[in-house]
């Protein structure tokens, strides 16, 4: 496992070659049930039970397509620009794999659903590539392996393995980029924007957790170099389930340099699927694709085509919402941002949740700060990504509306927020029960004056010569006697109106 | 007392339903007479006694409560092909790979016969995995055909048709994918129908060849067959592939049928299936058969269909290569055989041991021939080219019926042959599904009805009957009047009681 590879140093290898890279992304669907079955689409659960005669590949079973994940399938095809199939069908791909129950995959082949789309990316510098989509098509997801004993964690070499089909036919999308070229040095950060754009837009469009570390939005990067100065794409590897934008990133560079070192010192390039090491960023190498099997694609005879009508289809394309770098673009003008501001929301990942805290009823301001400052800290705390902390725009938006009315103060909604964060529930509930509403019964208010005024005479009598800054005194009583749950200005008003100043 | 084995089903219902015998009473018949002739016919894997008087017990007490029959069928035994499945009860397909499997699940066509109150005395023989035309490819030893124990029942359902010619059961259901249904009635003198492709659900039938496989009726009348066809018949949502359409009038039409009169009705009479390879006995049957359909007042017509001749080897592309991904689900990983799961062998090991133990010659023979043809670089000349083949016989079968309502020809070209006689030579007994096939490629209806003995040998002959698509009523009507003209033939089957196995 420590054999040392040659690497060529990154500034060099773009000085020689030029990268071609290929994007296969595989997006889980959250669809209510699995692709061909009523069983649950649910991650997780103890092993083997979403299942059914149909997703165990029981003898005499049969697939139904759900068509909700067509609808799915279609609607992701137009938010990427693709062409939608008059007519199409699932194919069935041929290998054995013991997570694979029926040892098919029921997929689409030559046939697919969406094709020839394009996606536009926005780098870091905020320069737009566009990235060229092949094809997205449908298909079903297998059931997990767990590997027991043996040293690499794979079939090979271990002592058994356990098999759970909870996941054996959960509706995947399959979206393929054609050959991405001309990106130079920026290829690997092209690589992670353009996952990342489709990230957002899938979660966009609700129809994906897109959660990269559960496993529902996964990447495959086939990367290849020739050197410059040529046009014919060199040998590409493969590299299978990377698991986060950063990984995305790091094994296009390192398969960059490590393909760039081979060619360098006269060897081939091998063609093969690589794994890639979270640990250290390299990748290892999987099985060659010379002796990888021949599928055996032919049509499903199991299902009937799928013939998306155009008066569907167009009904569909009235659903996809605005997308997120039109937003973003939107936002822009409104908010009357800098690109340099516009960068920084769309860097810490605040720039979508702010706007739909915004398109909640809150203040962009107010919004923005919220987002960018409060939970922002509270990710970094927490180590998660800002969209992955457990409260919502909806849920922020309510905390502001709830400061601006006045039942609660900043410090209150900063209770009320970590109440949320808690998993409490939502912000009406944590206010109600942590107690933490405003006390704006004037009654129970006055009491609480006038004891801090009798317990201090001396401030009071200050107060009543003209001295109105002592009252700041009689506030600070007052404020502690209600445990903060006072709006001040109101303390600070009633306080005078009881001395008569 | 009236041996309640000799009745026809609508015999036997009649007096269930009138309280005359109960179903018990019919079924303790049925059962004893499988306990006594079974040793030397070997129709019946698995004869699940207590199933089939629970269910007996059951039409019985509802009935004396004065509830109405739950079909017009209720009560009435029925003998099973082992390829569908049944909660429960041993389902083998012929084959040792599933020795001991026992479905969790019912098929649709089993579900349909519980809810009918149709009582389900066991699971017949047949050829492994439905791949044969003699049911000596069972793994369990071959079924004798009651006519000649000598000789092969037809296949692959030999074991429901053989039953029906025993006295066994009066009603049996069958699969037919190139004529398993039809040449073991032909072979059995019995009444066998594959519906059209859809119209019978295919849900937990154990799929051989997907695209062409469908369940059917067998029976030993015409009007039987009809009673169980309505039965088993209509739209399934489990199954894609199943037609959304009211099921054909098969009862009306068989009713009318039996009034003897074929006035207005052309017949074709297909010019490719007779000559060379066609038992002289046996055209000479058929010939005595068109003149009867004449006599009845049918217009009948010399109709070529061209392509018929390409029916076979197109067929022996299609089906193993659709079987050779079906049958991939057998990999010990689940369910069924499962062999050197010593601690020795690697999963693949036992994966590909387990294959090798389970499936007989044949089958392997058709998996080797499907996963070639299915091959990158060969896919194109055989899977492609028989999938041409097969739209151009659906052609000609269109042109056809624009000419005549049903088309008729021998259901295969010889009677029962001797056991063991074509095991050797695959080529020979492909023949016997000569005819056939087409009406599988296509997916319309067909039956095979008794066109009485060969005169050579004394042997039974079949006439077969086809009709477009949705048009199974057609066969009904046909095949009732010219059986009625026919006259009786299952009084000359030998008696086989007493024998020994
Ligand atoms: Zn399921």
């Amino acid at each position: 496992m420590t054999a040392v590879v040659d690497l060529m140093d990154y500034a060099e290898v773009v000085e020689r070659y030029d990268p071609v890279l290929g994007l296969e992304v595989h997006v889980e669907l959250s669809t209510k049930t699995k692709m061909f079955c009523g069983c649950p689409n649910l991650f997780g659960g103890e092993p083997n039970t979403h299942v059914c005669p149909t997703c165990l590949g029981l003898p005499g079973a049969l697939p139904v397509v759900n068509g909700r994940a067509v609808e799915s399938a279609i609607r992701i095809g137009l938010a990427l620009n693709c062409e939608i199939a008059e007519w199409c069908r699932f194919a069935r791909k041929n290998y054995f794999y013991p997570d694979m129950p029926k040892n098919f995959q029921t997929s689409q082949y030559d046939e697919p659903i969406a094709f020839n789309g394009h996606l536009d990316v926005v780098l870091d510098d905020g320069e737009v590539v566009r990235v060229d989509i092949e094809r997205a098509h449908m298909e079903e997801d297998t059931g997990k392996s767990l590997h027991v004993g043996g040293a690499t964690g794979r079939i090979h070499g271990a002592e058994h393995s356990l098999l759970d089909y909870n996941r054996a036919g959960v509706p995947l999308i399959e979206i393929v980029t054609k050959p991405i070229v001309g990106m130079g040095e920026r290829a690997p950060e092209v690589a992670r924007a353009y996952v990342a754009a489709l990230r957002d837009l899938l979660r966009a469009m609700d129809v994906s957790d897109v959660r990269m570390d559960q496993g529902s939005l996964r990447c495959d990067a086939n990367v290849s170099l020739m050197p410059k100065g040529t046009s014919e794409f060199g040998t590409r590897t493969e590299t299978k389930n990377v698991n986060s934008l950063r990984s995305v990133e790091r094994a296009v560079r390192y398969e960059m340099t490590r393909q760039a070192a081979v060619l360098a010192s006269g060897g081939t390039v091998t063609q093969e699927t690589r794994h890639f090491q979270e640990a250290d960023g390299s990748t290892s190498a999987g099985r060659t694709k010379e002796t990888a099997e021949d599928y055996r694609y032919f049509p499903e005879p199991d299902l009937v085509p799928i013939a998306p009508s155009r008066e569907w289809v167009e009904e569909l394309r009235a659903t996809i919402p605005e997308l997120p770098w039109e937003r973003r673009k939107r936002i822009q003008a409104e908010w009357n941002l800098t690109d340099e501001e516009l960068r920084d929301l769309v860097n810490t990942g605040a720039a979508d949740l702010v706007a739909a805290t915004v398109d909640a009823g809150a203040e962009p301001g107010e919004a923005r700060s919220w987002w960018v400052q409060y939970l922002t800290q509270q990710a970094n705390t927490r180590d998660v990504e800002l969209a992955d902390l457990a409260i919502t725009p909806v849920h922020v938006a309510r905390v502001i509306e709830l400061v601006k009315s006045g039942e609660l103060t900043n410090k209150l909604a900063r209770e009320v927020v970590q109440g949320v964060l808690a998993g409490e529930g939502e912000p009406d509930e944590v206010v109600a029960n942590r107690g933490l509403k405003v006390v704006s019964d004037d009654s129970a208010l006055l009491t609480a004056v006038d004891e801090a005024l009798a317990a201090q005479p001396d401030v009071a009598e200050k107060i009543r010569g003209g001295k109105v800054q002592a009252a700041g005194a009689i506030v600070g009583a007052v404020m502690k006697a209600t445990k903060g749950q006072a709006d001040a200005k109101r303390v600070r008003e009633l306080i005078l109106e009881r001395v008569g100043a | 007392m009236t041996d309640l084995t000799r009745l026809t089903a609508s015999e036997l219902a009649a007096k269930i339903h009138k309280q005359e015998i109960t179903s018990v009473e019919a079924t303790k018949a049925h059962l004893d007479r499988i306990a006594e002739v079974d040793g030397a016919v070997n129709a019946f894997l698995h004869v699940d006694t207590e199933g089939a008087l629970a269910a007996a017990r059951k039409v019985d007490g509802d009935l004396a409560e004065g509830r109405e029959p739950v079909s017009p069928i209720a009560g009435v035994p029925l003998a099973l092909k082992d390829v569908l499945t049944t909660k429960g009860v041993p389902t083998t397909c012929g084959s040792k790979t599933l020795e001991n499997w026992l479905p969790p699940y019912d098929a649709t066509v089993t579900r349909r016969l519980r809810e009918a109150g149709v009582v389900i005395l066991g699971k017949t023989n047949m050829d492994e995995f439905a791949m044969g035309s003699s049911t000596e490819n069972s793994a369990y030893g071959p079924t004798r055909n009651p006519w000649d124990r000598e000789r092969i029942p037809g296949g692959s359902g030999g074991g429901s048709s053989a039953s029906l010619a025993a006295f066994e059961a009066p009603l049996a259901i069958g699969t037919d994918t190139g004529g398993s249904i039809r040449q073991p009635a032909a072979v059995t003198g019995t009444v066998g129908v594959k519906p059209t492709y859809g119209g019978v659900s295919r849900y937990g039938l154990v799929a051989f060849s997907s695209s062409l496989d469908q369940a059917g009726p067998c029976a030993r009348s015409v009007l039987d067959a009809a009673l169980l066809h309505e039965v088993i018949a209509g739209h399934d949502p489990m199954d894609s592939t199943s037609i959304d359409a009211p099921v054909p009038p098969v009862v009306t039409a068989a009713r009318a049928g039996l009034k003897g009169d074929l006035t207005g009705v052309k017949v074709g009479v297909v010019a490719e299936f007779s000559g060379e390879g066609y038992q002289p006995g046996v055209q000479r049957s058929f010939e005595a058969a068109v003149a009867q359909l004449k006599d009845l007042g049918a217009e009948v017509v010399e109709v070529s269909c061209p392509n018929f001749t390409y029916a076979l080897p197109a067929y022996y592309l299609i089906a193993p290569s659709e079987c050779s991904s079906n049958l991939a689900r057998f990999d010990a990983m689940r369910y069924g055989l499962r062999v050197a799961d010593d601690g020795t062998h690697s999963a693949e090991e036992v994966m590909s041991l387990t294959r090798e133990a389970g499936f007989g010659a044949e089958v392997k023979r058709r998996i080797m021939l499907g996963t070639y043809a299915l091959s990158s670089g060969y896919y194109d000349a055989y899977y492609g080219s028989a999938q041409k083949v097969r739209t151009l016989i659906t052609r000609d079968f269109s042109a056809a019926f624009e000419k005549v309502d049903v088309l008729v020809s021998p259901t295969t070209p010889t009677t029962a042959f001797k056991i063991g006689e074509r095991v050797d030579d695959p080529l020979a007994m492909y023949l016997a599904d000569l005819c056939t096939i087409p009406a599988n490629l296509a997916g319309n209806a067909a039956m095979s009805v008794p066109s009485g003995l060969s005169d050579e040998d004394g042997l039974p002959v079949g006439l077969q009957i086809m009709a477009p698509a949705l048009a199974d009523d057609r066969l009904y009507r046909v095949g009732a009047a010219y059986e009625v003209a026919r006259g009786p033939l299952l009084d000359r089957i030998p008696e086989l009681k007493g024998v020994s196995a």
